[in-house]
Formats: C-alpha cells, sequence, structure tokens
C-alpha cells in the first residue's frame, strides 16, 4: 500500500480525441472519489471536466463509471473500493460532451414522455390538501425517492442496445404517478408505457435496481406497470362492469 | 421564443464561438425552488407566455433539493399568521419588515395544498391530512415537512409540473456572466452555453431573480458546490443594490468533516447537542428553547462551549466540534430522519441508532440579497426577485429554520405572476449593443488572456478560509478589517489569474473564474457591512460590540456598485405590531 491513489481518467477533448490520463491524489487528502476529482482539478489539471454539485448525494450530477460500475462520485468513497488505481470513466450510453460530463438530454427527454406529474380532472383547486394515508404514501414512496441521476440507464443492457427504450428510471416515475393515489392519469400513462420501447422490451435481469444509489427499485416498478396495464386493456375490453 | 445565430470569432482563435440570441418573453435566472415555483406560476398565468428558465445547472441539481426539514405553514386553527409572523420577526432579531412578513404567512397555505396537489408527498396523520413538525424557535409545530427531504421532493414536484408546459423553455447550464438595464428597465442577460462556448444572449419584457444564496463564501458549508452568490452579484454589478448582505446564517449542525446538512429536524424531533465532555450544554444559553432555540443562539453556543475548551476533537484533523446524540430516538430514526440517518452512514460510517454524530457551525444562508419587497418588485421595471436571492426582509438578520422553502414557493407564484403580467403590457426592449460587447471583451479578450500565473482555485481556497476565520459566526474589528485587507490582495491576484483551459465545450475553469469575480465582490460587500455594523444582531456578532444597538442599527444595510467599491447606506425597517424587546429563548 502507497500513500497515494492513482486514478486513470478517461478523456475525451474538445476535438473528439479519446485517452487516459492518470493523476496521483495524495490519501489523506480526499475521501470520496468527488474531492479527488476537485483535488485534480485545483492542483494538478484545470483541463478536466465533470459535473457535481450537492455533494451529498441528493441532486444527482456526478454519476459516472467508477472501477467498472456506475456510482455517484460524490458517495463513492475510495477507500471503500480497496484499491490504489482507480478507474474513472464517463456514464455507458450516453454520448459524452466532454471528459466526464455526458449528455443528459435524452434521460430527461424520456421521463418527460412518461407525464410525471398529477393528472386529474379537477387540477386548479387548492383549498386543502388531497387525503393520502402513510399507508398510501408507502405505495409510490420508494419510487419517488429517484434523483434523476441516470446510473439505472448506464447500467441498463436494454438501453446499451436500443437507445429509443424509456429505461429503468422514467418507466419507475410512471409507477411512481399510478401508485399514488391521488393521481388519475394510469390510462395516459399506460398508453405510453405499453408501447414497443416500454416495458415489454425489459428482460428482468435488476442491473438497473442494483446500482441505484438511493434503493429504488425500477424493475419491480416495470413489473407492476405490465399487471396494471393488462388490467386496463382487459377493463377496456369487458367495459362497464 | 426567438433565436439568431451569428458567427463571432474572439480575440483567441480557440475559441470559435458564435453569439446566439434568444427571446422569451418571462425569463427567470436560476431553476430552484423559487425559480421553478415562478416558471409555473408565469406558464399558467397566461399559456401564451413564453418563459424562459435560464441555469448553470440542471433543474434538480439546483442546491435547493438539499433542504431538509421542512417549511412553516399555518394549517392548523389552533395555530395563527400573527404567531407564525410574531417568531420570524422575533428570531430576525427584529430587522424584519413587518408588513412584508404579515402578507407573506398568509401567503404559504394555499402553497403547501398547491404543490400537494402536484404530488409533493407531505408528510402524513394517521387520517391522511398533513402532519407538522416542531423546529428551532417556533412557538407552534409548523413546519410541514416530507420526511428530512422536504427540499427534494418539493423541487421534483415543481420539476415535473414544469415539464406539463410547452411554454417553459429550459436553458439548462447557460452560466450567467451579466445583466443590462436600460433606462431603469430590464435589457438583457447575457450568458455563455458552457455545453458550446457560445455567448449567449437572452432578451424578454421582464425578468426573475431566482438565483439562490452566496454561501459558498465560505469553507465549511452545508451548501452545495455551486452556491456562489451569482444573481446577487450580477443584480449588484448592473446596479441594483443588495441588501443586508453581512447577514449570513451559520447552522448549528453540519456534519463533520464535509459540511452536509443534518436537519434541525433532528433536535426539533428530541436530539441533544453534547459537548466534548458528553455534556448536554445548551442550558446555559438558552433555558427554555435548549436545543430548539433559533440557529444563531445555538451555533454562538457550541463555538463558546468550543472557545472554552469543551470541544471534542481528534478524529477530524483540527477541527473541533460537538455531538448530536439521537440514540435515545433511534425508534423514529428510519421514518422521520431516513436521509441524515444514511448521510451519517455513508459519509461517516455512524450508526445514528447507536453511536454520537459530530457536527459543527456551517454556513447555510444568505439572508442578504437583492433590495426587494413582499411584492417580489424592486425599484426597476421588470425586474423581479424570489427565494434566496432576493432580501424581502422576512428574515432580518436571523432566518428561522423552516421559513426558506416556504417562501420560495410563496414568493416565486408570486415573482412568476408578476413577471407574467409585465410581460403581457410590455414589448421586448432593443438590445444595447454597446453592453453586449463590452461584456464579450470583459470575458473573451481580458479574463481568458490574463496570464499572471495565478491559480483561480487557490485564490478561492484563501477565500473561503478568510470568510471562515475572520467573517465567521464571531467578528470585531481586527478580525473584519484583516478580512478587507486580504479581499483586496485576492482582488490583485485575480487580475493576474491564468486560465488553462482553452476549450470552449464545458469549460469548467472559466466558470470557477467568473464565479471567483462574483465572490470577491460579495466578500467585499459583506466585510464592510460588517465593519460598519458596530452592535450584535442575529447572526451578525461582534464580539466588540456584543448588544443590539436599536437606537443607531435598526436599520437595513443597502450596499450600491460603484467603481470604488461598495457605497453603503441605510434604510428604515418596517414595524407594525411588534416593537424590538430583549430576545431571549
Amino acid at each position: 500500500m502507497t500513500d497515494e491513489y492513482e486514478f486513470e481518467i478517461k478523456r475525451k477533448d474538445e476535438s473528439g480525441k479519446v485517452y487516459y490520463s492518470t493523476y496521483k491524489v495524495p490519501k489523506d487528502k480526499i475521501s470520496t472519489v468527488l474531492e479527488g476529482l476537485l483535488y485534480i482539478k485545483e492542483n494538478i489539471d484545470q483541463s478536466l471536466s465533470f459535473r457535481y454539485s450537492c455533494r451529498m448525494e441528493i441532486c444527482g450530477s456526478c454519476g459516472m463509471e467508477i472501477d467498472g460500475k456506475p456510482r455517484m462520485a460524490c458517495s463513492t468513497i475510495v477507500e471503500d473500493l480497496k484499491k490504489d488505481r482507480i478507474r474513472i470513466e464517463p456514464l455507458k450510453h450516453y454520448k459524452v460532451i466532454r471528459d466526464l460530463v455526458v449528455d443528459i438530454d435524452p434521460f430527461f427527454e424520456k421521463y418527460r414522455e412518461v407525464k410525471p406529474y398529477i393528472i386529474r380532472d379537477d387540477d386548479g383547486k387548492y383549498d386543502k390538501e388531497l387525503p393520502q394515508t402513510p399507508e398510501q404514501f408507502h405505495e409510490y414512496a420508494n419510487f419517488a425517492m429517484c434523483i434523476k441521476c441516470g446510473l439505472c440507464m448506464a447500467a441498463c443492457p436494454i438501453e446499451g442496445s436500443d437507445p429509443q427504450y424509456l429505461g429503468p428510471a422514467p418507466l419507475a416515475a410512471a409507477w411512481r404517478y399510478i401508485a399514488d393515489n391521488r393521481d388519475k392519469g394510469a390510462k395516459y400513462r399506460v398508453e405510453v408505457v405499453d408501447g414497443e420501447e416500454g416495458t415489454s422490451r425489459c428482460h428482468f435481469a435488476g442491473e438497473c435496481t442494483e446500482v441505484c444509489p438511493k434503493g429504488v427499485d425500477p424493475s419491480f416498478a416495470i413489473q407492476k406497470l405490465r399487471r396494471t396495464a393488462l388490467k386496463i386493456e382487459l377493463a377496456s375490453i369487458f367495459g362497464g362492469r | 421564443m426567438e433565436r439568431q445565430k451569428n458567427i463571432f470569432v474572439s480575440g483567441i482563435i480557440l475559441w470559435c464561438i458564435y453569439l446566439e440570441k434568444i427571446k422569451e418573453d418571462v425569463i427567470i435566472l436560476g431553476g430552484g425552488m423559487a425559480g421553478l415555483r415562478a416558471a409555473v406560476a408565469a406558464a399558467e398565468y397566461n399559456k401564451k407566455i413564453s418563459v424562459g428558465v435560464v441555469s448553470k445547472l440542471y433543474p434538480l441539481r439546483s442546491h435547493s433539493v438539499s433542504a431538509e426539514g421542512g417549511t412553516s405553514a399555518v394549517l392548523n386553527p389552533k395555530d395563527s399568521f400573527d404567531l407564525h409572523a410574531y417568531d420570524t420577526i422575533k428570531g430576525s432579531d427584529y430587522l424584519a419588515d413587518q408588513d412584508g412578513v404579515e402578507e407573506f404567512v398568509r401567503l404559504v397555505p394555499e402553497q403547501i395544498y398547491t404543490t400537494d396537489h402536484w404530488g409533493c408527498p407531505w408528510s402524513r396523520n394517521p387520517d391522511g391530512t398533513i402532519s407538522q413538525r416542531d423546529f428551532g424557535a417556533l412557538s407552534f409545530p409548523r413546519a410541514t415537512f416530507a420526511a428530512d427531504k422536504t427540499g427534494f421532493h418539493v423541487m421534483q414536484t415543481l420539476f415535473s409540473r414544469a415539464l406539463k408546459y410547452d411554454n417553459i423553455h429550459f436553458y439548462n447550464e447557460y452560466f450567467a456572466t451579466s445583466m443590462f438595464l436600460d433606462g431603469g428597465r430590464f435589457n438583457s442577460l447575457t450568458t455563455i452555453n458552457l455545453r458550446t462556448g457560445d455567448y449567449t444572449i437572452f432578451q424578454g419584457k421582464s425578468i426573475v431573480f431566482a438565483a439562490g444564496g452566496a454561501g459558498r463564501l465560505y469553507q465549511f458549508s452545508t451548501y452545495a458546490h455551486s452556491v456562489s452568490g451569482d444573481g446577487d452579484a450580477i443584480a449588484y454589478r448592473a446596479g441594483i443594490p443588495l441588501k443586508d448582505m453581512e447577514f449570513i446564517q451559520f447552522h448549528p449542525t453540519g456534519l463533520v468533516p464535509s459540511g452536509i446538512l443534518i436537519t434541525e429536524g433532528a433536535r426539533a424531533d428530541g436530539g441533544y447537542l453534547l459537548n466534548g465532555e458528553k455534556k448536554r450544554f445548551m442550558q446555559a444559553y438558552a433555558p427554555n428553547k435548549l436545543e430548539k432555540a433559533s440557529r444563531d443562539v445555538v451555533s454562538r453556543a457550541i463555538m463558546w462551549e468550543i472557545e472554552a475548551g469543551r470541544g471534542a476533537k481528534g478524529e477530524y484533523g483540527d477541527m473541533e466540534y460537538v455531538y448530536l446524540d439521537l440514540r435515545h430516538m433511534a425508534d423514529i430514526l428510519d421514518e422521520r430522519l431516513p436521509m441524515i440517518t444514511e448521510i451519517a452512514k455513508k459519509f461517516n460510517g455512524i450508526d445514528a441508532h447507536t453511536e454520537l454524530i459530530p457536527v459543527h457551525p456551517a454556513t447555510h444562508y444568505t439572508m442578504g440579497g437583492i433590495d426587494s419587497n413582499v411584492k417580489t418588485t424592486t425599484d426597476f421595471s421588470g425586474i423581479y426577485a424570489a427565494g434566496e436571492n432576493a432580501c424581502v426582509s422576512i428574515h432580518g438578520a436571523n432566518r428561522l429554520g423552516s421559513n426558506s422553502t416556504n417562501e420560495c414557493l410563496a414568493l416565486g407564484n408570486v415573482a412568476g405572476v408578476s413577471a407574467a403580467k409585465y410581460a403581457m403590457e410590455h414589448d421586448i426592449p432593443d438590445l444595447v449593443v454597446e453592453n453586449v460587447n463590452n461584456e464579450e471583451k470583459r470575458i473573451w479578450d481580458d479574463l481568458l488572456k490574463r496570464d499572471g500565473g495565478e491559480n483561480v482555485a487557490k485564490i478561492r481556497e484563501d477565500l473561503r478560509n478568510n470568510m471562515d476565520k475572520n467573517v465567521g459566526i464571531f467578528r470585531d474589528a481586527d478580525g473584519l478589517n484583516r478580512s478587507l485587507k486580504n479581499i483586496k490582495e485576492y482582488k490583485e491576484r485575480y487580475q493576474k489569474i491564468s486560465i488553462q483551459d482553452k476549450s470552449s465545450t464545458f469549460n469548467m475553469e472559466l466558470e470557477w473564474a467568473l464565479e471567483v469575480g462574483f465572490m470577491l465582490d460579495l466578500a467585499e460587500i459583506i466585510t464592510i457591512g460588517a465593519i460598519m455594523r458596530t452592535e450584535s444582531r442575529g447572526a451578525h456578532y461582534r464580539k466588540d460590540y456584543p448588544n443590539r444597538d436599536d437606537e443607531n442599527f435598526l436599520k437595513h444595510t443597502i450596499a450600491t456598485y460603484t467603481k470604488d467599491g461598495p457605497k453603503i447606506t441605510y434604510k428604515p425597517v418596517v414595524i407594525t405590531k411588534w416593537q424590538p424587546t430583549v430576545r431571549t429563548y
């Protein structure tokens, strides 16, 4: 063991050239991967680019491939990786803009597609709360914890082969709203998620659930969505009962 | 929305960038809680109005997502608006404008119900109604909360709601560099599109400043890295005065050593503070409220304990700290305080159910900001301010815990509607091209060409350490004067920076350099305001003037830009029915 880590970082410059840079980071100066990146940027190489903000794993900025797995740089304690040489790369399945900065727009576009908001006919009158018991909250609570970091999209094997696939976080968001007793928009959302690029593409390999830093279980949400879609379909066939 | 793109070659060949012009009816600077609330309000006011949300981040990356404990609202018949107003005013150490506070508290409840209808998972009572918890210095438990992720859930709700509207356009990762007035009216906002490096000019009929506070002027901070006071500094440089900037809130419980926020809700729910001898100590400082006193009082108490040699130390370098003890309430942690329990585990390897959490006061809120009022207007036509970027002043010398997110919601809404109304009645003014050209020269022909070898990150680090040391919880003339001298030196060094990164794509170093420029201006204003305020009030504590001096300082500090530094004037505080009295907890 030495008193330095080696950060081996995949780079991409403005001209599109891809290469690796290796930096030595003193172990006693940093705890998290993000602190390591900031140390490099402040002290060694001012040209290194990455996203970060809250440093407490709630804003979702700093997702990257760390030691071969999608993780948040701010909450990954370097010591826990149990190695001195850490490879850091941009998230898979996204277009790289520069260095560790990827184009996250397609992810947010997919999120928007699932209509991730309460849909009600009586929207607009806000003089008291809509009743919701703690038990009703727990129906969707897990899925409301998503920080939109997009790690699950990088882990999902379907995303890799089919960029049109809606993907784990957007589908989990669809379920988060359907499972909320205040929402009445299930049928609109089912139209979106039951399509060719929706739930039917999922193989339930569970990689999404495994990498989620917030314990969201998109894989489970997708199963729930399939059942709900079936129910709505049956209801429309046998209607009115 | 209207775009126009012209090729524009800068003095430096490497920066072959475009000049782009974008027109929106209403421009919102900032995509945090106040900005998103304003955007939705403007978009709903009239669907024909185009709204551009301009932020250096993606909205959900804003610091608002880090708000934890709760948001005060009068929802219970046993509570009252007067009581909420009184708590706020007493908390402000009587520097709040009481007319503004009285109006503000009445606007909040509707916002709680509105966000509930939009999907915010406000924590509930067993009967399905919205639950409320106690918080620091409240005389009624009126903090409405979503576990200890209040800011996070409200932000998800607002962002998602905004996605419903086609007339809201997000300009993510556009870094604002300056704003220009023309004839006392909003003219344009200049930005750099971080992804392309393009110089992008936003023209609009009205603008809402909702770009947050300035807490990363300090090293030990609960703030996200991104909170560099851009909105305050941009307004100030354009000629809009800033108010009460010397009042910086220190939250009692920043996690050591990272500074990550441990919510006040932990103490409101029954948590204890223990000194290095593992003894509770708040009895000596706030005999009635104890750990639930206002933040300025609790933060000072912690620092007095440390100064008296009763701090804990050893595990985290030189930093001394105290402990937050939640062990006796282990059974409620997972339901009511899940985030801080997880944070203690993830970042410190501490199990809050059985172990003590090391904490130290950390910068948490900027009471000062753009001189505005409860209508969110300023003295400038078409310019509105909301949230932490604004100074109404509701919070005076010390903001109460649970009184920031409600302000973002209530006054974000007012600002959005007001900016939309203004936009309905006005046209987009002609661009003052000279301003835009001068700003382009400042960045590409000056800042990027400086070559004195100074590293902006080093200047930033020195500045933050200086602010921690000399403009912190305890202040005195010596330290403050030293700070002013240091800031002058940093400003000279800033003239000699060298930006090593020459890329136009996602140039973080250029962004840092522009931020540090803003921070230096704000540090100067804060320090000068603190030097001139020879009294102690709320979060501003002068060891050499330990008492409040209502005769001379029951007034707001106003800082106006001049080429030679801020010009300081004062403005009276509005008192309606609560005369200043001795403030104890």
